[in-house]
């Protein structure tokens, strides 16, 4: 088990990180999700040991490593630049891990060449160990790089944005493909990401930060359907935030029912097809806000200027500080 | 409109380009014509007799003293200096950057100055060196000092930037993987910057074979002593010894020639390496 404990971090007058506290089970898959300057690429390499906190501490299995480097913490790291060694071939960068071993942990080159080959099949690019970096596209590339932390056998692998600089399809194969090694090889990790779709389809459980603080841990579905800040409601999914007398009125755009009687009225501005869904714009009736709303194509396509009568069956009320207000509405 | 602009662009062109040829041809390829001409003069015989005068070879063989000591040592403190500032962060850092330069934006003659200031028979240091029996300044101690000084920017301007643009990713790696600070260095650190390292070296050895201003002040010009080759070149010519002192300042020619196909070499190698990584 991972845990962290009352992490605090500065760099100068800027506080990257407020007593951040979070427990990891062994073999959970983690994400930290947020925006940029949210923390959550600083909270990933506090725990690797290539940043240190000034207060807080790191356990691993109950083991305090928060004075241990980054070598000794035996953590696989993956850049989301590969940072791959571009002088050497793919083996020589995936044995290196090995090969700077010292003493008695030293193995044989033969040995050494058995593992990369081993690694190489494990992420499916069997055959190219000799080429260099520069050969091979971005997906293998980040394979390379995952086979390379992978050699030291580590206890935790940590995953800074790893798909951030594929593209669209490569990112969606390489996704999913991940979630199976980390099942298979019965792996603890954790990675950081900026978008929430991948986060909710590869973790186990979401944490999502702001500003140097956790605002909510929870499963994708508990994130999703049960959000526990303002925050995390507008940046996990689509969601219409209206201001009311009580506070910020927030729903999914799916999560209305048309009803003749319906509480809002909306003229449709704008529609468009958005997969199943027709998706409307437009201004509510008497505020003037921007709502966004999913009709099923069962219904016509709604025409434009047309008067949309619905209520919102799943509401959540934040107040001024971004807290629920009381539960949900119905 | 557009036939108009391309006719006058292709004009411009020629134009720009004949000049900067002409002026190249006067300024580098006429003088280079002249220094090997005036040094073959009198034929191959003169030429090599000039060269081999024990003052000469001594002047040679303290160029290449000078070189050997100062270049390696540059070499060190550049790797030092573009290490400390791109990846960590320190107070000074700015300042630092800024001192690198200094030695490019001082005259050569005020560098030699300072050292003659500092270690001279009156200078700061003066009468403790006395004292102790020590000569730094007219005595080979003090060349080494101006040309440490004078070629100290070379190896660190070219390794800066680009270690700036590699940033530390590939060393947290590594580190990661449990390599020590030294393998780091040796495995991954250094072959990233090789080429550009080499570079650096080369044009930091061609102005420690070629600098004039800073070494002719600390020298004292002692013939087969403290002359170096530049120094021995203003000598001959002073002494209307047009064949020696030309004979002398080919070498140093060639020199320049061999620094710029090699200098050519490593930026192909260096674009090539650079190219591969995209």
């Amino acid at each position: 088990m991972i845990s962290v404990r009352g992490i605090t971090k500065r760099f100068g007058t800027y506080a990257a990180l407020h007593g951040i506290d979070l427990d990891i089970q062994t073999c959970e898959f983690i994400a930290l999700l947020g925006p940029s300057g949210s923390g959550k690429t600083t909270l990933l390499r506090i725990i690797a040991g290539l940043e240190f906190q000034d207060c807080g501490e790191v356990l691993f299995n109950g083991k305090d490593v928060s004075s241990l480097p980054v070598a000794q913490r035996r953590v696989g790291f993956v850049f989301q630049h590969y940072a791959l060694f571009r002088h050497m071939t793919v083996a020589e960068n995936v044995a290196f891990g090995l090969s700077v071993r010292k003493g008695k942990a030293r193995i044989s080159k033969t040995a050494m060449r058995l593992r990369a080959e081993e690694l190489l099949r494990l992420v499916q690019l069997e055959g190219l160990g000799a080429r260099y970096p520069a050969q091979l596209s971005g997906g293998q590339r980040q394979r390379v790089a995952l086979a390379r932390a992978l050699a030291i056998e580590p206890q935790l692998l940590l995953l800074d944005e790893p798909f951030g600089a594929l593209d669209a399809k490569v990112r969606k194969d390489l996704r999913r493909w991940l979630r199976d090694l980390h099942k298979a090889m019965g792996l603890t990790s954790i990675f950081v990401t900026h978008d929430q779709e991948e986060a909710l389809e590869l973790a186990d459980r979401v944490v999502v930060m702001d500003h140097g603080r956790i605002q909510q841990i929870g499963t994708p579905d508990e994130i999703y359907m049960n959000p526990q800040t303002s925050f995390v409601s507008h940046f996990v999914g689509e969601t219409n935030r209206i201001a009311a007398a009580t506070g910020e009125v927030h729903f999914r755009p799916h999560d209305i029912e048309l009803v003749a009687n319906g509480s809002e009225t909306v003229v449709v501005d704008n529609v468009f097809r958005k997969g199943g869904v027709w998706r409307v714009e437009g201004l509510l009736e008497g505020s003037g806000q921007f709502v966004e709303l999913d009709i099923d194509t069962a219904h016509s396509q709604p025409a434009l200027g047309e008067t949309i009568r619905f209520r919102p069956h799943r509401a959540r009320i934040f107040n001024a500080y971004g807290a629920p207000h009381q539960g949900e509405k119905s | 409109m557009i036939t108009r602009t391309t006719t006058e662009g292709r004009l411009t062109r020629a134009l720009l380009i004949g000049l900067a040829l002409v002026f190249l041809g006067f300024v580098l390829f006429l003088p280079l014509v002249v220094v090997f001409s005036e040094a073959l003069k009198m034929g191959l015989v003169p030429f090599l007799d000039a060269i081999h005068t024990p003052d000469a070879l001594a002047a040679i063989r303290l160029t290449l003293l000078i070189a050997a000591i100062s270049v390696p040592l540059n070499m060190v403190f550049g790797l030092a200096a573009s290490w400390a500032i791109t990846k960590f962060q320190f107070p000074g850092k700015a300042l630092l950057i800024t001192l690198i330069d200094l030695p490019f934006s001082v005259s050569p003659v005020v560098s030699g100055l300072i050292f003659v200031l500092l270690f001279g028979a009156n200078g700061v240091f003066g009468a403790w060196l006395a004292e102790h029996d020590l000569k730094i300044i007219f005595a080979v101690p003090g060349i080494v000092l101006a040309t440490v000084f004078i070629t100290f920017p070379f190896v660190a301007r070219e390794l800066i930037p680009l270690m700036l643009e590699q940033g530390k990713d590939d060393e947290e790696a590594a580190i990661s993987l449990g390599a020590s600070g030294w393998q780091t260095f040796w495995h991954v650190t250094l072959p990233n910057i090789r080429w550009a390292l080499l570079y650096g070296v080369l044009l930091c050895n061609a102005r420690a074979m070629g600098e004039f201003g800073a070494v002719s002040v600390v020298s004292g010009h002692i013939r087969g002593e403290t002359n170096t080759m530049p120094l021995h070149v203003e000598i001959l010519y002073n002494e209307y010894d047009f064949v020696g002192a030309f004979a002398v300042a080919s070498l140093l020619a060639l020199l320049a020639l061999v620094t710029l196909v090699a200098k050519t070499v490593l930026e192909w190698r260096f674009d090539l390496h650079a190219g591969a990584r995209h």
